[in-house]
């Protein structure tokens, strides 16, 4: 058995866009994930981060299979899933749950809860020791709600709730991997930190592994082992939480950081920003060379024309440029 | 854009002459034959396969067909002999029921159908779109509870019903037109008196059904619009209500209605037929449903078919284009 | 001294078949010409909806507003929810202005950007088409979009999300208003463009003296702009503080569990975040007493049960430092001090 719950190497997901409207009828080409490698062991967790267009949702979803990928090869549990058809996934689906962004549009709102986290073990054939009610008491108490609420609807219960429900579900199955696609930006504030929290002992308790994706970096910084930065498509810079937060070396990632406000306004007052300029290039023409090329301020010729190769600048911590920013 | 037009002007050509042919095949494939139907009681084989030879029905139908394209382009001449009979280009064909090139009956009854159109349209536009703009922004008042009796009376009674009351208790009663002119033709630049008399109540009843339609249509995309963001950015910015309504609302939610109307209305050029049966209008409806059910005449039904896809192939065509002059998002990438 | 803008006791509640939707409940607040006030809160704390009434944007069938917003004008002070309706609309756009949080929806999806802003600038100038034009130009080109002169006759859909946001600044600056209210900016926007939007809004802010209020859920986009901090939980001013003060001398325990819940980037955390048990309140049916006791740690603390009972008022407890609360400085802090001592 391999120290890797999922491997994801060389990844590419593109899509077919008639685009152009009523009088140009182009075909576009959207590379919304162009050659990923990412590692998650078993048992960390894995923060994916990016700006809109990065492809981060993307790999979360192909990764599950949601989407099939264009090309590249998906390692789950030491099987290679990549060619599976859709049955052949069906069992895979037990060991790889997914949470997802919006509580309000993610649960069927005609079934009650207790039919809703019930369907995974149904879908599956599994019939839990002690009958499947007392299972599905069992978890909403571990995700911190009353198991006498199996008979309600999703909208008689406040969006952390049922961000809690879709938690349930995923865990219904003792699931290896958890791809969370921004499983707390829709909730308030006082209320991600408790999703936060419930995530994390989870994880402890269950030995659970994360693919967590979100935009939030306060938020990834907090849950991540190691964190994975995109931008248009590909991997920027991937590192420990700590070094990289502490220690960027690629521009992009340590503009994305002065980019973050923090909640500390004498901190806030004397840091230096740094500001790109520009717009985020569409995914449909990604410039060439580096992608990141057209808002970086370091650019060169070579970054123009060379595709960045990912080289490992120290134990542990990879990154795709020309020109690293040196170690803080 | 302009490549685009020429390609959509391409692709309706296409399509047209599709249709054309399929009205051509359907009609050889049915098992009514049209040399007997124009045969009198005394019928020989003989007269029946003259009558076949008149008709163009002895070639293949992809023959009869190229036939009756060329003639659209150059005039065609009918049967043969001192029986031979000439119509000039556009030669929709001749009927021997009639005894007349059926473009001549075309241009007699296209005017009857296009005044029961326009009329209709300009009424159900009118009435329809400020009823429902009125209900919109009276919403949950007596005025918007009104005109839902209305859309509820006017789209559940057909046209048939609703005639035949016109008639019956409007027309007759108040001997408003002489029943025997009713649905004389009167030409509207000349005589509009006339024209009125003949056209208002069969338009007024058309008009109806439409009318209830687009006010239900319009009272809700004015309200869906209404609750628009940018509706809101507007009146953050200082502008009047009427302003407001006028340049901002009424601009996104009347796009839609523009150019299903566009479609509507082109539907009723190919004829209105109940409402013309009615009223007694000899417009493109009577003389379609004529030639179907009466007398089996098979030119004039194709050409009424072929007409009547046409407008709408056309239409269609504008329609798009249109919607692209309206919401610029339609029009690049 | 008075601020140019000054709210008071201002309330507006929703009537609905199931009650009145108290969305603010008596909320005061005040902000002056190149000052930035953030109001900060979650969803349901009525942050929105009484700025919205400063702007005079509710439905008045469907509303139910009662205090008073006064704008200090050099002609004179206007109370823009007494005054009428027509009065207060001539301000719009002139006066004061308002952004909102999604470009996306926020821009009229069939006119160029140059006629949107051109319409806003005619509205309380004279000129022809061609000046409104020339003037959108102007202020594209303030606002940061490269290529104005080409950019002015494109549609919304043709920019970016951060671009639409800046063309809404744009066209809510034109005429020069003195006061900007800004409803969540950056919320819908990626990190990066929202430091660009923060950063231009500081310096339109010096250029032109505006007061601007910023209405967000995000504290660290309130460190990084404001000058003074109103938070809001429950539809009611809770806590209203200098930001320094509101961040690192908080007295107050929503405040104070708000900040302890936030995960940071600059602190290399395996903490455990403190969450706030349960859910923000229903504004029909807010809780007795306190509207936050459900939840306050704190209010075990508090004798005779008052914190359920007895509905704390907004005073100051210290210089420019006003709480909703109970409890004394001194005693949270004493409080506060055992518990981390624990």
């Amino acid at each position: 058995m391999s120290e890797n719950i999922l491997e994801i190497n060389n990844l590419k997901k593109y899509f077919n866009s008639a685009s152009g409207g009523i009088f140009n009828q182009k075909k576009g080409l959207v590379k919304a994930v162009d050659g990923v490698n990412i590692k998650v062991k078993r048992g960390e967790t894995v923060g994916l981060v990016g700006e809109s267009g990065c492809g981060k949702t993307t790999v979360g979803r192909t990764v599950m299979k949601l989407y099939e990928p264009t090309s590249g090869q998906i390692i789950f549990d030491d099987k290679d899933i990549t060619n599976l058809k859709r049955r052949e996934m069906k069992s895979i689906r037990s060991k790889m749950q997914m949470i997802f962004q919006d509580p309000f549009a993610s649960l069927n709102p005609r079934h009650t809860v207790g039919t809703i986290i019930e369907a995974s073990f149904t879908i599956h054939g599994v019939k839990p020791e002690g009958g499947t009610k007392k299972a599905v008491g069992e978890l909403l108490e571990r995700v911190g709600l009353n198991p006498e609420h199996l008979n309600r609807f999703p909208h008689e219960f406040s969006g952390g709730q049922r961000q809690r429900i879709g938690i349930a579900r995923a865990l219904a199955l003792s699931p290896k991997l958890i791809v969370a696609d921004e499983p707390v930006s829709a909730l308030d504030v006082s209320i991600q930190a408790q999703v936060i929290n419930l995530l994390d002992d989870l994880q402890k308790e269950l030995g659970l592994s994360y693919l967590f994706v979100a935009h939030d970096l306060s938020v990834v910084q907090h849950i991540s082992d190691r964190v994975v930065v995109m931008y248009l498509g590909k991997v920027m810079e991937e590192a420990k939480t700590s070094e990289l937060f502490s220690s960027p070396r690629h521009p992009y990632t340590k503009a994305l950081l002065s980019a973050v406000p923090v909640p500390d306004p004498q901190l806030e007052r004397k840091r230096e920003r740094i500001l790109l300029q520009g717009d985020l290039p569409s995914p449909m023409n990604p410039p060439a060379g580096c992608v990141f090329n057209t808002r970086c301020w370091k650019v060169q010729d070579k970054c123009r024309v060379e595709i960045p190769q990912p080289i490992q600048i120290a134990p542990n911590h990879t990154l795709a440029c020309h020109f690293p920013e040196p170690a803080n | 854009m302009l490549k685009y037009i020429s390609r959509r002007l391409a692709y309706t050509l296409f399509l047209i002459l599709f249709v054309s042919i399929t009205v051509y095949f359907i009609f050889d494939l049915l098992p009514v034959d049209p040399a007997r139907l124009i045969c009198s009681k005394q019928c020989t084989p003989q007269i029946v396969e003259a009558n076949r030879h008149k008709l163009g029905l002895d070639v293949p139908v992809l023959e009869q067909w190229w036939r009756f394209i060329q003639g659209l382009f150059a005039g065609r001449t009918y049967g043969d002999g001192e029986v031979a009979f000439s119509c000039p280009a556009p030669a929709f064909g001749y009927s021997y029921t009639r005894h007349e090139c059926v473009t001549t009956m075309i241009g007699k009854a296209f005017p009857v159908t296009l005044s029961l159109a326009l009329g209709a349209f300009a009424l159900w536009i009118s009435v329809g779109v400020s009823l429902g703009i009125l209900a919109a922004r009276k919403k949950g008042k007596f005025a918007d509870r009104a005109s839902s009796v209305f859309v509820l009376v006017g789209t559940s009674l057909p046209t048939f019903i609703t005639g035949i009351l016109v008639v019956l208790f409007i027309v007759l009663q108040f001997n408003l037109v002489n029943p025997l002119e009713l649905g004389d033709w009167a030409n509207p630049f000349t005589d509009p008196l006339g024209w009125l008399k003949a056209f208002f109540f069969p338009c007024a009843t058309l008009a109806l059904s439409y009318a209830a339609t687009y006010t239900r249509f319009t009272r809700s995309n004015v309200i869906e619009t209404s609750s628009e963001d940018y509706i809101r950015t507007a009146r953050a910015k200082g502008l009047s209500e009427k302003v407001i309504l006028r340049k901002h609302t009424l601009r996104a939610a009347l796009a839609p209605i523009a150019t299903i109307a566009g479609l509507d209305f082109a539907g009723l050029l190919g004829g209105a037929i109940i409402t013309e049966g009615i009223f007694g209008l000899n417009g493109l409806g009577k003389m379609s449903i004529t030639a179907v059910l009466e007398t089996y005449d098979l030119p004039v039904i194709v050409a009424t078919t072929l007409i009547a896809s046409t407008f709408l192939v056309v239409m269609n065509l504008i329609v798009d284009i249109l919607y692209a002059f309206l919401d610029p998002r339609v029009r690049q990438s | 001294m008075t601020k140019f803008l000054e709210v008071k006791n201002l309330s507006v509640g929703f009537p609905t078949p199931d009650g009145l939707v108290k969305a603010s409940n008596n909320v005061s607040y005040s902000v002056d010409l190149g000052e930035t006030l953030a109001i900060v809160g979650e969803s349901g704390s009525g942050k929105s909806v009484s700025n919205l009434a400063v702007m005079g944007l509710h439905n008045p069938v469907s509303t139910q507003i009662s205090g008073s917003a006064v704008l200090n004008l050099p002609t004179g002070p206007v109370d823009v929810i007494s005054a009428d309706p027509e009065i207060v609309r001539r301000l719009r756009g002139k006066v004061m202005s308002m952004i909102f949080q999604d470009p996306m929806s926020a821009l009229h999806p069939y006119y160029s950007v140059g006629d949107q802003i051109a319409e806003a600038w005619a509205l309380y100038n004279e000129g022809s088409k061609k000046d409104g034009l020339k003037r959108a130009q102007q202020m594209l080109d303030l606002v940061g979009i490269p290529v104005a002169d080409k950019r002015v006759n494109e549609f919304p859909h043709q920019f970016s999300g951060g671009m639409r946001q800046r063309v809404m600044i744009a066209m809510a600056l034109v005429n020069n208003p003195s006061l900007l209210i800004a409803d969540e900016p950056t919320t819908a926007l990626d990190v990066t463009v929202q430091a660009q939007i923060l950063s231009l809004l500081k310096d339109l802010q010096k250029e032109f003296n505006m007061a601007i209020i910023l209405i967000t859920h995000d504290l660290g986009v309130v460190a990084q702009v404001a000058d003074r901090v109103s938070v809001m939980y429950g539809g009611q001013v809770v806590e209203s503080a200098t930001a320094d003060q509101t961040f690192y001398k908080s007295i107050q325990p929503y405040t104070m569990g708000l900040l302890d819940s936030i995960p940071r980037v600059d602190l290399t955390g395996s903490h455990r975040l403190r969450s706030i048990p349960g859910q923000p309140p229903s504004l029909i049916n807010l809780p007795a007493g306190c509207a936050f006791a459900p939840r306050c740690s704190f209010a075990s603390e508090v004798a005779e049960n008052k914190c359920r009972v007895t509905e704390p008022e907004l005073v100051e407890k210290s210089t420019e430092h006003f709480a909703r609360c109970h409890l004394s400085v001194e005693e949270l802090s004493t409080i506060s001090i055992s518990r981390a001592g624990k």
